[in-house]
């Protein structure tokens, strides 16, 4: 898959050209930008002091889009979220993004969604994961693959990432048993060390292929699964107290060897999904 | 004046942080010994008493702070003779972004009174901020400064004292770099354990071989080739991944009885290879495997590190049984 990133100026300047010069002349920038859109991304600055401006924008950006690509997935940032207290920051997101959605939906009948994003974190991986994922085709067959494998591995979890970004495609979410114990925003925070410990590793000028590690109460497998996914599966280990101290290297080997049979099944869907898209 | 009384105990290795007012020495304390991010001790208040701080890696570690405006030699605040007599290392901070021609005064006189007092002390001289200097004047501040201490030494007639310097700066790895070396004369033990990771390097193919206290990234020990900045970095950040992946993961009332162990090969064929050992160490080993004898290498460096993990319990045992007797 190709992701055209669009980066829009967002200079008044600039935006009174994206948006206005459709009614002047025939072939314009504004049908341009508008035509053909998958997803649009509007990021509001929280801090921002013309509120009322920024929705005034946010409109006409609906506007357009409605006229040009009516089935374009819409995703809303509320961005610098750092700059907020923390206790603040629920009330003040759920207060914007209401507002937002009434709008888009009364007005222009779009569905759309919402995220608290700061750069200083890991919620901006939680963004841009679900948003890329909606762009992924043929992602309920990575799902059903994924929960397939599952049952063979008998993993407490297992999650797909992709290869340079480190974003969650999909994972075995609904599958754990329970998952309440466990950290909700663990997707991003995987993401996030991942991503630094690559930027880490890039210092001896290399990237690293694997790392296996068995912690205290779970053993966690990170390998590289096709050419443009990573895998990641956490197995507990109940039988810790058996083998107290000595590992048994035929466990990790049995895991290491699915992980290899099921490389090539999902190669497969890969290139299978991608197939339809080139002849059309 | 609790601290004296804490420094009286002599198992503790004790290291004084000394420097003129703002050059740094809070700062260096939070961000090593307490995981604080750099940025964050922009805003830490003025130190105005002395304080000491406890750490426990292979051996307990004691840090004293004293504020920089401190009059040396005020009787009535402390008692500066029996502090000096109890300290293993004298680290003296300098702000190398300042004019540091009266920090010099200030170190010179410290030093005549120390090395009056306890002949053998350590005595280190971090040259700090350096992030604020480009690459050229970094060298040539260090050779200023090292010059003007030795003139001023001289001039008391102290030539034979030893001094080391270090160039750090809390935004990078270089103040670990220089607190690992500090820590690492101040442990008893050190060329044992230095002669024991030879010998595991020696016979398990790694390139480089840590032994880490995990909680402060410094390392206690490390085998006789020369570190290179960049390898120290990616094995002390690859502690950082293998903590915070675990963490993700861990569960309520586990039995958490086996040792963390963590191995990620690189693109290159280099292996990075974590086992935790005892007291929050952990040895981190960098390793070139050959691709065929993978299982094996990895099974022999496996049973290696074992039997290095049980050494160091012994030896561990044995140093806290020493103690014991000679109190």
């Amino acid at each position: 898959m190709t992701l055209n990133l669009w980066d829009c100026g967002g200079q008044d300047i600039f935006m009174e050209n994206f948006l206005t010069n459709d009614e002047s002349k025939g072939s314009s920038t504004s049908s341009n930008i508008f035509r053909k859109c998958e997803v649009l991304i509007h990021v509001f600055d929280v801090e921002g002091k013309e509120v009322q401006k920024d929705i005034e924008t946010f409109k006409r950006v609906l506007a357009n889009l409605r006229k040009y690509s009516p089935n374009v997935k819409i995703f809303i940032l509320i961005h610098k979220m750092d700059l907020i207290q923390v206790n603040k920051r629920q009330e003040l997101f759920d207060l914007m993004f209401n507002k937002l959605r009434s709008i888009a939906l009364d007005e222009y009948g779009f569905n759309i969604k919402g995220f608290a994003t700061s750069i200083w974190d890991e919620s901006l991986y939680k963004a841009w994961s679900s948003i890329v994922c909606s762009l992924i085709p043929n992602i309920s067959l990575y799902e059903q693959y994924l929960s397939k494998l599952n049952g063979i591995l008998n993993a407490r979890e297992i999650i797909l990432f992709e290869k340079t970004t480190f974003l969650v495609i999909s994972s075995t979410n609904e599958a754990v048993v329970n998952s309440k114990d466990l950290d909700p925003k663990r997707f991003e925070k995987i993401s996030n060390i991942i991503k630094t410990y690559k930027q880490s590793v890039n210092k001896i000028r290399t990237n690293f292929s694997n790392l296996i590690l068995h912690g205290k109460n779970s053993s966690i497998y990170l390998e590289v699964l096709t050419s443009n996914i990573y895998i990641m599966i956490i197995l507990d280990e109940d039988a810790g107290n058996e083998v107290a101290i000595d590992y048994e290297l035929d466990d990790e080997n049995l895991v290491l060897e699915d992980i290899k049979i099921a490389r090539e099944l999902f190669e497969r869907i890969e290139t299978k999904g991608r197939l339809p898209s080139e002849v059309t | 004046m609790d601290y004296t009384d804490n420094s009286l105990d002599q198992s503790r290795a004790t290291i004084l942080l000394m420097g003129l007012r703002r050059s740094g020495k809070s700062s260096i304390c939070k961000v090593v010994f307490h995981n604080v991010q750099p940025l964050d001790t922009l805003y830490l208040e003025s130190t105005t008493k002395p304080t000491t701080e406890n750490f426990q890696s292979l051996i307990d570690l004691a840090v004293v702070e004293l504020p920089g405006q401190l009059n040396l030699f005020e009787p009535s605040l402390y008692d500066s003779e029996k502090l000096f007599s109890s300290i293993g290392a004298l680290v003296y901070v300098i702000d190398s972004q300042d004019e540091y021609l009266s920090a010099l005064q200030n170190l010179a006189v410290i030093i005549k009174y120390a090395v009056s007092i306890k002949p053998k002390i350590h005595i280190e001289v971090l040259i700090h901020k350096i992030d604020g200097l480009s690459e050229d004047f970094r060298l040539d501040t260090q050779r200023d400064i090292m010059q003007r201490v030795g003139d001023d030494l001289l001039d008391y007639g102290l030539e034979g004292v030893q001094i080391s310097f270090y160039l750090t700066s809390i935004f990078d790895h270089s103040i670990y770099e220089a607190f690992s070396r500090i820590v690492q004369k101040l442990i008893y033990e050190l060329p044992a354990l230095e002669n024991l990771l030879d010998l595991l390097m020696q016979y398990s193919s790694f390139d480089k071989v840590f032994l880490f206290d995990i909680n402060s990234k410094i390392y206690v020990a490390t085998d006789s080739s020369p570190v290179d900045i960049q390898t120290y970095e990616v094995c002390a950040e690859f502690i950082d991944v293998t903590i915070d992946l675990d963490g993700l993961y861990e569960t309520k009332g586990g039995k958490g009885m086996r040792p963390t162990r963590c191995v990620s090969k690189l693109q290159n064929g280099v292996t990075l290879y974590l086992y935790q050992m005892i007291r929050g160490l952990a040895l981190v080993g960098v390793s070139r495997l050959d691709d065929g004898e993978d299982a094996t290498s990895m099974s022999v460096i496996d049973y290696n590190v074992a039997i290095f993990k049980r050494s160091l319990e012994k030896m561990w045992e044995k140093s806290k049984n020493l103690e014991q007797g000679n109190l």
